[in-house]
């Protein structure tokens, strides 16, 4: 029998403020434990709150970058709950009026995982949201032997809420739409979105149900994932799981498990007996939000989003539109190559040696972009050595790995290695009289009309030369020479 | 808005973790009924000319900007803390 996969996320997003969400402690992370802490988000009695701007602001843009319904009016209202990360016994949080409804993230060819870029079952597909709510997060808890310990630097800081429709079909996709989101959410400067460091943060609803059957098989939600990888491997588990159950003919019921990405199996963390009764009801400390003025002052910092750089790419430097997607991908790799291809004649032959000789050293050194040796302006000075005829292909090579070794201009490293190339045409000449009188057979050949000889007599040039000569010019010398 | 048939005090009482005996709970029952009954005066009220609100005052947009600021150090955040070891608040070991 097949089965239909129905996939939703729940992503948590740690919005890039310096203070807190309503509180002014600062947001830092690794800071000791509960230094970052007042009477507001410690839930001292009497301690008001006050909603942070930026953070506001933040999620607007959030919300414009991925075609939200921005609310004209939006509140923030209580949700009720004990459990020691939460001192208040209640979450600020948003229930009936988010910041922003609807809205979607297209996903994109090179944000599947590379084994599966070749087999994407729905090309340009775009995964619809039902919201983004903007809410406080809640403490760190350590678990230890016989107690718990808590650290409140955490709490309060601003989190931002993101709900997909139940309209992710496949692991893949999962990993695609949080690749996507990802990227938006750094070209947009309002988070890191590292989830190894828990700034982006997901809960999966999965569902398996046989292709006849209409309505969705029970929903089991996945927790505890840290990385995007992690999120695939968990849910290509438990669809796994539940199929196999089903074909069993096991019964499923709505529970939330957890994910050991060591043994790559999930667990069952609890069974849904009783609905949550969360009792929420409008802040009454904080008074709503009108989203008018916010919206100019986020139009304004929407930045170009990755598929409008794309294009212009294409169009204004001539690369190939798949050299330009894998230069938009990656923002810091897209300033680099706008900074080199700034002065470039050819800014095509920039993006090859970024796209090439760059990110393969950069990858063999386990560097990344931002920490790369060679500054974007001495790559393109490099790519105009080679232009100019100054150094041949094969010795910019040469200079390349001495310039990522040692940081060094690419000028510099060719006057110490005297390794310019020679275009001066009356040494050249010289080398070519020499070459043709020291091999009258050969010279004899070629003017008798075999072409191959002049590749003999061109070797020749490079040796007495000592590879210094511009091989361009001295074919094009001897073979005036020879047919002269 | 909850009619007095709808309340229930010992599941209201288990979702704010307090405990009440069968006679207290029978009391508040009673009390917190009749002040229901009083609010449901309110469904008689035409409020069709009325625009919804969520706040008492139509006040909006009360921020502050994005600056931060120390204010307890970590032994400050601590002083009132029952249990406590490495700068962290000790609680009852909680695993949901």
């Amino acid at each position: 029998m097949s089965y239909i996969t129905t996939i939703g996320l729940e992503v948590h997003v740690q919005l890039k403020t310096r203070s807190k969400m309503f509180c002014a402690c600062p947001v830092e992370f690794g800071a000791e434990p509960n230094s970052h802490t007042c009477p507001t988000c410690l839930g001292l009695p009497g301690a008001l709150p006050v909603m942070n701007h930026e953070a506001v602001r933040m999620t607007v843009i959030t919300g414009l970058m991925l075609g939200c319904d921005i609310a004209p009016t939006s509140k923030f209202d209580r949700k009720n709950y004990f459990y020691p990360d939460m001192p208040k016994n209640y979450q600020i949080s948003q229930y009936d009026m988010p910041l922003c409804e609807n809205g979607s993230v297209p996903l994109h060819d090179l944000a599947y995982p590379k084994d599966a870029q070749k087999t994407i079952a729905t090309p340009d597909k775009e995964v619809h949201l039902v919201r983004i709510h903007l809410e406080e997060d809640v403490a760190k808890s350590f678990h230890f032997e016989s107690s718990t310990g808590i650290d409140f630097n955490r709490a309060g800081t601003p989190l931002m809420e993101i709900v997909t429709q139940p309209a992710i079909n496949s692991p893949e996709e999962a990993f695609a739409f949080l690749t996507s989101l990802k990227q938006l959410l750094i070209y947009g400067a309002v988070s890191d979105a590292d989830m190894e460091k828990g700034q982006l943060r997901c809960d999966c609803n999965v569902s398996v149900r046989p292709e006849a059957q209409a309505e969705l098989g029970a929903k089991i939600e996945i927790k505890n994932m840290n990385s995007i990888s992690g999120v695939r491997r968990a849910l290509a588990y438990e669809i796994q799981r539940q199929t196999g159950a089903l074909e069993r003919g096991e019964k499923l019921r709505q529970e939330t498990r957890g994910w050991d990405d060591a043994i790559g199996e999930t667990f069952l963390m609890r069974t849904k007996e009783s609905a949550h009764d969360y009792r929420y009801f409008p802040d009454p400390d904080l008074v709503p939000v009108k989203s008018e003025m916010l919206l100019e002052e986020a139009r304004a910092r929407i930045p170009e989003l990755p598929r409008a750089k794309r294009t212009r790419f294409v169009e204004q430097y001539q690369v190939s539109s798949y050299d330009a997607d894998v230069l938009a991908d990656d923002l810091e790799l897209a300033r680099y190559f706008e900074t080199a291809a700034n002065g470039a004649k050819k800014p095509k032959n920039v993006a090859n040696w970024i796209l090439n000789d760059l990110q393969s050293a950069l990858s063999s050194a386990s560097k990344t972009i931002s920490d790369c040796p060679i500054p974007p302006e001495a790559l393109d000075e490099l790519v105009n050595l080679i232009e100019s005829g100054k150094i041949s292909g094969k010795q910019a090579k040469e200079v390349f790995a001495e310039m990522f070794a040692s940081g060094k201009p690419a000028t510099k490293i060719v006057k110490e290695k005297g390794i310019e190339q020679l275009s001066d045409t009356g040494e050249i000449e010289a080398f070519c009289d020499q070459a043709i009188t020291a091999n009258p057979k050969p010279a004899a050949d070629f003017k008798a009309g075999n072409a191959a000889s002049l590749n003999f007599l061109k070797g020749q040039v490079m040796k007495l030369s000592k590879g210094k000569a511009n091989p361009q010019l001295a074919g094009e010398i001897l073979e005036r020479k020879l047919k002269g | 808005m909850a009619k007095t048939a709808d309340l229930d005090v010992a599941y209201v009482a288990k979702l704010a973790r307090i405990n009440l005996t069968e006679a207290e709970t029978q009391l508040f029952q009673k009390q917190l009924g009749s002040v229901l009954e009083y609010v449901e005066k309110l469904r008689g009220v035409d409020v069709s000319q009325v625009e919804a609100s969520a706040h008492a005052v139509p006040m909006f947009d009360v921020f502050r900007e994005d600056e931060p600021r120390d204010w307890f150090t970590a032994k400050e955040a601590l002083s009132n803390a029952p249990r406590q070891a490495n700068n962290l608040f000790i609680v009852t070991k909680v695993i949901e």
